[in-house]
């Protein structure tokens, strides 16, 4: 009995240790207020870990979250991701579109320099020089030389951007680009600053030597875990920024973030569970926010090989497939079925390409697939078959299993295998051409047309995972790039785009939505097609 | 003991070696690269990052050059992890330096706790054997085994963080540490191995009452729990020793489930996104921190049985 008592005693003596360690860790932290309103603070849950954070570098929407808070470019977005002055504080272009002079205001960097023309020019040479091995500068190719200097044929003081002097940037052009503007605010385009990239060469992003010229600076980043912006006093509009402080968290795991807004422990997340969105609304009234996207899930024919040169066979499988029940079914948060390849809502275009079937009824798509089938030369005796890739993560595999459905219900003759890959080697085999029929999505980095259409251009090599050709859409492609009105050059791309759909080398998909939770108290957060919200427009209501 | 924990120390960097060219060349075999992305990168550019972390070269070439080094470069033997290659602005030496401390504060904790609570549920299993304690201890184990973590830390969340508001559900508290936030991962991420620690004590601790060096210390009239606690127990202990040994590896090179579902910054959720996106240079890094802590821990667990165990220290 008396050992029994002795145990006891241990045992409380113990846990009354672990409830004072416990209540002293209790005191020592508290709470978290992921949207602190006396502090101004915002917690963030953002998608990913960024793999940079030098704009030269990076290449994911989750590093631009963070980097578009950190810099401005020539032009910037509005709250709406609408592109207005950012540093130039007006421009003029050349009657031929080729020339823009973008007048620059007055701006220091966070170290206190002055943040000039010649910052940028430095910016765009660095970023071309094939040295600098920057994956994103492609974007920059309508600069003259831009492509040149990046396939080492030139030298980088030969690109099409010059400081005329402080405060005066001239840009050249290969060709008018009507969308300059929009192409500006994206972070390839941001100035670096050059007397710290010269002292610093890459460790320049080190939170200890960075300069920033955007509202906030890097104070810490902690690998797959944390990073720490804090508002610029330098910034030249910073009387009107709002957050003192923003914390961004990788969060790879959906479910986990959508806990954390719902714990009070983080004031936005940019992405959430889109099958939890119903549990959602009624669990954070106020949070939920959805709107139209820049992106298209697709499906690629790999035209190079039978059956799938066979325009019938391409139209075939594109029509049955039930795109609608996938986009109100797979999808939860009201996406849209796509009908064509540029999603709607794209500025300067017209948006009239479509499949010319879209309005036929389910059960006629599918007779009229059977019929181009067998005229293609399909049958009980000649069984189509074939392998549908995709990738396994997200909703892809879910996706996969009903298109195999809908294209065995054409007929009983057609035998859809699925393969589900990693995204990293799905891609791989896109590229190389090692697929049948493969899925992919596409997200625009910048709102115009061309984003989506140079992708079947003949010219842009692996990335045209179809490998689709034809000259008059190419034509009209390139054309467009030269046509300096901008209502016709929205024509032309949407023949180019029609062109596209009538020969189906893809079969659209669905267009996704962008899903945020945001505290309903947070102003500035404004629904838009880039899904860009920066936080200097951020402010709190009071309630 | 020294001259054995030296001698063993030295084997260990053949052993490492050998794990490093296995890992190297099984990496090397998944399809894709490091720079295979959704938006391609322009040829020229391609062909110079290759060239920059010589994928270009013969794999075995790459793997001497991972190993010694070349100019500019440090190499393996230096002490020099490399560049990341998916994280342009760091080197694997920083990033592991960054989550290390996470993952080992993690995984030491849950240990010491499972050890605690395991060894002591187990002793209460083994002395009321085929009663009602036992049936409660070997259920509670049963449940702690099955329920993944993946599964048991979101409803700890929900319960404790998003339901009840008593403790913080992610993360560390911003960028310091604090004691509140690893409560629960902490928990979830030691209650297999309570399970399993309970199951083994359990067992052993029967097998032990009924040695003879127990009858014996009974005989010469010793307390019983005198009988328990200092014969008994060390006895008994000895299968936990070699199981803590290389679960203590396993759990402190991180989980990739605990860092992912409560937001930590650990080795274990850098190694499955660095396999994920083939940061080669990372995953190596990973694996060899996890390599050295096995053949570490291994040694540490054989040196405590020595201690525990009189007979094992002739041998």
């Amino acid at each position: 009995m008396a050992a029994f008592w002795t145990d006891r005693r241990r045992l409380l003596l113990g846990a009354g240790g672990l409830t004072a360690a416990a209540s002293l860790g209790a005191c020592a932290n508290g709470q978290i207020v992921g949207f602190d309103k006396a502090n101004r603070s915002l917690d963030i849950c953002n998608q990913g870990e960024p793999l940079s954070l030098d704009p030269h570098k990076a290449s994911g929407t989750w590093e631009n979250n963070i980097i578009g808070n950190m810099f401005i470019g020539l032009t910037t977005e509005d709250s709406k991701g609408n592109p207005i002055p950012g540093m130039a504080e007006r421009w003029q272009t050349s009657e031929d579109g080729r020339t823009w002079t973008f007048f620059l205001r007055r701006a220091q960097w966070s170290d206190g320099e002055a943040c000039d023309a010649h910052d940028f020019e430095f910016a765009f040479r660095r970023i071309l020089d094939p040295v600098n091995t920057a994956e994103y500068a492609s974007l920059l190719y309508p600069i003259k030389n831009a492509e040149a200097i990046q396939a080492g044929r030139m030298p980088p003081d030969t690109v099409g951007v010059t400081a005329l002097d402080d405060l005066t940037l001239e840009i050249e052009l290969e060709h008018p680009a009507a969308y300059l503007p929009q192409l500006l605010m994206h972070y390839t385009t941001y100035p670096v600053p050059k007397h710290i990239v010269e002292r610093y060469g890459d460790d320049w992003i080190h939170p200890d030597n960075i300069a920033v010229n955007g509202a906030f600076t890097l104070i810490k980043w902690w690998s797959n875990y944390i990073v720490h912006l804090q508002r610029n006093p330098h910034f030249f509009d910073a009387a009107n920024v709002v957050m003192e402080n923003l914390y961004f968290y990788p969060s790879n795991d959906v479910n986990a973030s959508a806990r954390r807004v719902q714990s009070g422990e983080a004031g936005w997340s940019t992405r959430f569970p889109s099958n939890q969105v119903d549990q959602l609304r009624a669990a954070l009234p106020g949070y939920v926010r959805v709107a139209q996207y820049l992106t298209c899930n697709y499906f690629s024919f790999n035209t190079l090989k039978a059956p799938f040169n066979d325009v019938r066979v391409r139209q075939a499988l594109c029509m049955a497939y039930d795109r609608d029940w996938v986009a109100s079914n797979i999808y939860r948060t009201g996406e849209h079925p796509a009908y064509s390849f540029v999603p709607p809502g794209i500025s300067n275009y017209p948006g009239t390409a479509r499949y010319r079937w879209a309005d036929w009824p389910m059960d006629r798509r599918r007779e009229e697939a059977g019929r181009l089938l067998e005229a293609a030369g399909f049958g009980p005796a000649n069984p189509l078959r074939f392998e549908f890739s995709h990738r396994n993560s997200s909703d892809n595999p879910r996706v996969a299993v009903i298109v195999q459905d809908n294209w065995r219900q054409i007929a009983p003759w057609v035998t859809v295998e699925l393969r589900g890959v990693e995204a990293q080697v799905h891609y791989a085999n896109l590229r190389a051409k090692n697929f049948d029929i493969g899925d992919g999505a596409w997200s625009a980095d910048f709102d115009d047309a061309k984003n989506y259409l140079y992708l079947l251009e003949t010219r842009t090599g692996d990335q045209n995972y179809p490998s689709y050709s034809n000259a008059e859409f190419d034509r009209l492609v390139r054309d467009s790039d030269f046509e300096l009105d901008v209502e016709r050059r929205g024509e032309m791309m949407a023949r180019a785009e029609q062109i596209a759909l009538d020969e189906a080398p893809i079969c659209t998909s669905v267009f996704i939505n962008s899903t945020n939770l945001v505290h309903p108290d947070l102003t500035g957060y404004e629904d838009n097609i880039n899904d860009y919200h920066r936080a200097r427009w951020f402010g709190i209501r009071n309630t | 003991m020294l001259a054995q924990a030296v001698r063993r120390l030295a084997l260990a960097i053949p052993t490492l070696l050998a794990i490093v060219a296995a890992a190297f060349v099984l990496m090397h075999l998944a399809p894709g690269g490091p720079f295979t992305k959704e938006r391609q990168v322009p040829p020229e550019i391609e062909r110079r990052l290759e060239a920059e972390y010589g994928l270009d070269l013969p794999i075995g070439q790459q793997l001497l050059r991972y190993l010694v080094g070349d100019e500019g470069r440090g190499g393996l033997i230096r002490g020099d992890l490399g560049p990341s290659m998916t994280y342009k602005d760091k080197n694997v030496g920083e990033i592991i330096a960054e989550g290390a401390p996470t993952s080992a504060i993690l995984g030491f904790s849950a240990m010491a706790l499972a050890l605690v609570i395991g060894t002591f549920l187990g002793v209460i299993a083994a002395l009321r054997q085929n009663k009602g304690q036992d049936y409660l201890v070997m259920a509670f184990a049963i449940a702690g085994v099955c329920l993944p973590p993946l599964v048991v830390g979101p409803i700890m969340q929900l319960f404790f963080g998003v339901e009840w508001q008593l403790l913080p559900t992610a993360g560390l508290h911003r960028d310091e540490y604090g004691l509140r936030y690893l409560i629960l991962p902490v928990f979830t991420l030691s209650l297999p191995i309570i399970a399993v620690v309970s199951r083994l004590m359990r067992a052993s601790m029967i097998e032990a009452l009924r040695s003879n060096a127990i009858r014996t210390a009974r005989a010469k009239g010793l307390p019983e729990r005198q009988v328990i606690w200092r014969h008994a127990l060390p006895i008994a202990m000895l299968p936990i020793v070699s199981y803590a040994g290389p679960a203590l590896a396993a759990v402190m090179s991180g989980s990739f489930v605990i860092e992912t579902v409560f937001a930590l910054p650990g080795i274990g959720k850098q190694f499955v996104l660095a396999a994920q996106q083939r940061d080669y240079t990372l995953v190596m890094g990973v694996v060899l921190i996890y390599s050295f802590l096995i053949i570490l821990l291994n040694l540490a667990a054989d040196l405590t049985y020595r201690a525990l165990d009189p007979r094992s220290r002739t041998a």
